[in-house]
């Protein structure tokens, strides 16, 4: 239901991320020096306090707000503040602090939706509470005079009541009537409408039956319903923005010869611009200056580094590694690969756009049933009596009892509860009907460089180098920042070996380090640099003198809980496969060791996304654990994806859900969650069913008063709802 | 029962109050950081005069 109750939501976040970065960036340029960072560690009223007046006292900044639930500061600074220096401010307070893209974050400012719902909510609440006491005085005998009074305070309340609160549902019906279609909203306003019409006509001839109460309980309920989707997405689309929002699009334009820092939106075809090693690649473009190696795992998930050298082409979102270079833009924004790549996705998602939720199942049996057994009792009664008033007063009733209210809090309900439970151990649902796809998963396909690993190397054969060796590969690795060589760093701390005194270090851009180390040259670095076969793994090479280059061999590290995740996944008779774009002999020893029998190596981004489809045309629910570039289109082609949240922002976007910690532990507690939120679902489904099946009788056959109406809507909606917090409690 | 002619607007007139001031709250965004105020209010900084 909770597609059909409402408009479509746009199909790509990031489309309507855009008009709001837009906006954003118009009020940016209002209060400039607006400053955001996220603060992930601070936790209590010291840290809040600390934070501020640290913050204060810093020279330049007008105010700065702490808000503990985003975990955020917001800081008003003057024009010449950037953010760097609030986040050194910040961290030598003794806290961890991000910068924040202040644009990306626009949304969530003011959530003014989620504000309106609550202000119709309350409205509702209000007018119900005021009306149902009325109502008591009626059911408990007020007669003649004072109930037509007690009716027509109640009209006077629940008209104005009505009109505002249930907006969203009369504006949803009448959409869904425009375009010739039928939602839960259609039947929903008939029954608020009718029932409002029809009361107001009984207290006109003064009649016993008013179902004022009714209508305005029906309409807080299924508020409450409506708040609560809307705050489990409005959580989930917060997280999303913050997630983009760390990422701050900067590049360094070289112009005239001098670097200038700018945003990178403002580029155009033909710019200049520097990127530092540890950068990204924001643009396509041909290299025109410096020497380097590039890291391609997230566009290809090859693990091994490239050379990059003058006039060969590189993609947006490669990663420059050790030295800085000068490219030349070819595409920028929308044209480049990344984007391009995004178009894959948008091929691939329009088949899991036919997927219906469980709700719209029920939604697309229940809508028309409701007409046509109000349509029903309405002409039954009319031939039976020829009265109309009595025929309308029935019809209302069953209209007003069969109304959605449990099912309209079922699902909503179930899915806040979930995906609340889920969120605190680290996992985000970024869809609507995530949670459904995920409990029909039978088949895992992860990615390897990333997903499964952590992308970072670790140095495998230190103790198979002499004493020697090791030392002096340790000392020109401290010269380096290359990961090779902060990973060799790494290994020979704990290995427990001294680096060797080797003089003059020079770092040769893309190629390696080279020093003198007791009268002999000695190079650490790439294969073709001193003419060694390069293996088929991640691999670097020692030379020491014209001695015979050493292969260091490197493996990537798994991830936490990967094994762990692998191995219950299995247990539990879900099938495994792995798909990497890394060479063949690399992916089949990561599958070895996680005991996983299916896998393919050296594909495409088109592979993978075939290899998908494949298995979906095999009647396969596949889930895709992906976080690169080249896993976007089969993140989207997939039954339900999950991408973690180092992954780049269009696999985060491709994907339903994001693994915001590091561990993968959690996918199998999320596969169970869903399995039980699911159950749960059909479980209300069941529990309104048999409500119906009891009450619509009392109702054709007419025994229906309003009393019987108000109780026995408010008690199937307490029932749902306290089934449905069950999940929370922990049992399955 | 001529009570009700003023009870009822009275007892109106008080719920509205409860409405208005929760119309209000929300209006001036103090649910905007409910576990960050329940904190605060246990930080003795600005006890003595409001925060300018």
């Amino acid at each position: 239901m909770t597609a059909a109750l409402r408009p479509p939501v746009s199909a790509c976040p990031a489309c309507s991320a855009a008009p709001a970065a837009l906006a954003a960036a118009d009020a940016q340029e209002a209060q400039a020096g607006e400053i955001v960072l996220s603060l992930p560690t601070i936790h209590c009223a010291a840290c809040i306090a600390r934070i501020e007046s640290g913050l204060a006292e810093h020279e330049g900044v007008n105010a700065a707000r702490v808000n503990l639930t985003l975990k955020r500061a917001t800081i008003d600074a003057a024009p010449g503040i950037t953010a760097g220096d609030m986040v050194a401010a910040v961290t030598a307070l003794g806290y961890e602090a991000h910068e924040l893209d202040a644009s990306a974050l626009g949304a969530t400012a003011t959530d003014r939706v989620g504000r309106d719902l609550l202000m119709r909510l309350a409205v509702a609440g209000f007018a119900s509470m005021n009306v149902m006491l009325l109502s008591v005085a009626v059911w408990s005998g007020a007669a003649d005079a004072t109930r037509d009074m007690f009716h027509w305070i109640s009209a006077a309340i629940a008209l104005p009541a009505i009109a505002f609160a249930g907006q969203p549902f009369f504006r949803n019906a009448w959409s869904a009537l425009r375009a010739g279609r039928l939602n839960m909203d259609v039947p929903i306003t008939l029954a608020i409408v009718l029932a409002v019409g029809m009361s107001l006509w009984e207290t006109a001839l003064s009649g016993h039956h008013a179902y004022f109460d009714a209508a305005l309980t029906l309409t807080f309920f299924l508020l409450g319903g409506r708040y609560l989707d809307h705050r489990t997405r409005a959580i989930a689309r917060s997280a999303a923005e913050e997630l983009t929002a760390l990422e701050v699009p900067r590049a360094w334009l070289l112009e005239d010869g001098t670097e200038r820092e700018v945003s990178v939106a403002q580029l155009r075809v033909g710019d200049l611009i520097v990127v530092r090693p540890g950068g990204r690649m924001p643009v396509d473009g041909e290299i025109t200056g410096g020497v380097s190696e590039l890291d391609r795992g997230l566009l290809t998930g090859e693990t091994l580094p490239v050379f990059a050298g003058p006039e060969q082409a590189v993609s947006a979102g490669e990663m420059n590694l050790t030295g800085p270079l000068t490219i030349r833009a070819t595409a920028v924004g929308r044209d480049t690969s990344l984007h391009r790549m995004a178009d894959l996705v948008a091929v691939a998602e329009s088949g899991r756009a036919n997927y219906t939720s469980l709700a719209d199942k029920a939604a697309k049996l229940y809508a028309p049933g409701v007409h046509i057994l109000s349509a029903l009792a309405f002409i039954g009664w009319y031939l039976a009596t020829f009265d109309l008033r009595t025929a309308l007063n029935i019809a209302a009733a069953v209209l007003i009892i069969t109304c959605p209210c449990a099912l309209g809090l079922a699902v909503p309900a179930v899915t806040t509860a979930a995906s609340g439970r889920l969120f605190r151990r680290g996992m985000l649902i970024k869809h609507a009907t995530a949670l459904e796809r995920l409990a029909e998963v039978d088949t895992v396909v992860f990615d390897k460089t990333g997903t499964l690993t952590t992308g970072t190397p670790v140095l495998m054969d230190m103790d198979r180098l002499g004493t020697h060796e090791a030392g002096i590969a340790l000392a020109l690795a401290l010269g380096s920042a290359h990961p090779l060589s902060r990973a060799i760093v790494q290994g020979g701390q704990m290995a427990g070996i001294a680096p060797a005194s080797v003089s003059e270090i020079t770092e040769v851009p893309g190629y390696g380090t080279r020093g003198v180390w007791q009268g002999q040259a000695v190079r650490l670095g790439r294969a073709s640099w001193m003419g060694a076969t390069p293996l088929a793994v991640t691999a670097t090479y020692l030379q020491v003198g014209e001695g015979a280059p050493i292969p260091l061999r490197f493996e990537d590290r798994l991830r936490d809980g990967a094994s762990e995740a692998v191995a219950q996944l299995i247990a539990r008779g879900f099938e495994v496969i792995l798909i990497s774009g890394d060479s063949a002999p690399v992916t089949e020893a990561m599958a070895d060791r996680l005991g996983i029998g299916r896998w393919m190596a050296e594909a495409l981004p088109a592979d993978k996304a075939d290899r998908i489809e494949s298995l979906r045309a095999a009647g396969r629910h596949v889930l895709m654990v992906g976080d690169g570039l080249n896993d976007t289109g089969a993140l989207a082609a997939a039954h339900v994806s999950i991408s973690p949240a180092s992954a780049l922002d269009a696999a985060r976007v491709a994907s339903d859900m994001v693994l915001l910690g590091s561990d993968l532990g959690v996918l199998v507690e999320a596969c169970s969650i869903a399995k039980s939120a699911t159950k749960r679902i059909r479980e209300n489904f069941r529990i309104a069913t048999f409500y119906n099946l009891i009450a619509v009788p009392l109702a054709v056959a007419g025994l229906a008063t309003p009393l019987i109406a108000a109780l026995a809507m408010s008690t199937s909606s307490i029932i749902v709802s306290l089934n449905a917090l069950r999940l929370r409690g922990g049992r399955t | 029962m001529n009570i009700l002619v003023y009870l009822i607007p009275i007892s109106l007139f008080l719920g509205g109050i409860g409405l208005i001031a929760f119309i209000y709250t929300v209006r001036s965004n103090q649910y905007d950081d409910p576990q960050g105020d329940s904190r605060r209010i246990l930080s003795d900084d600005w006890d003595d005069r409001p925060k300018p």
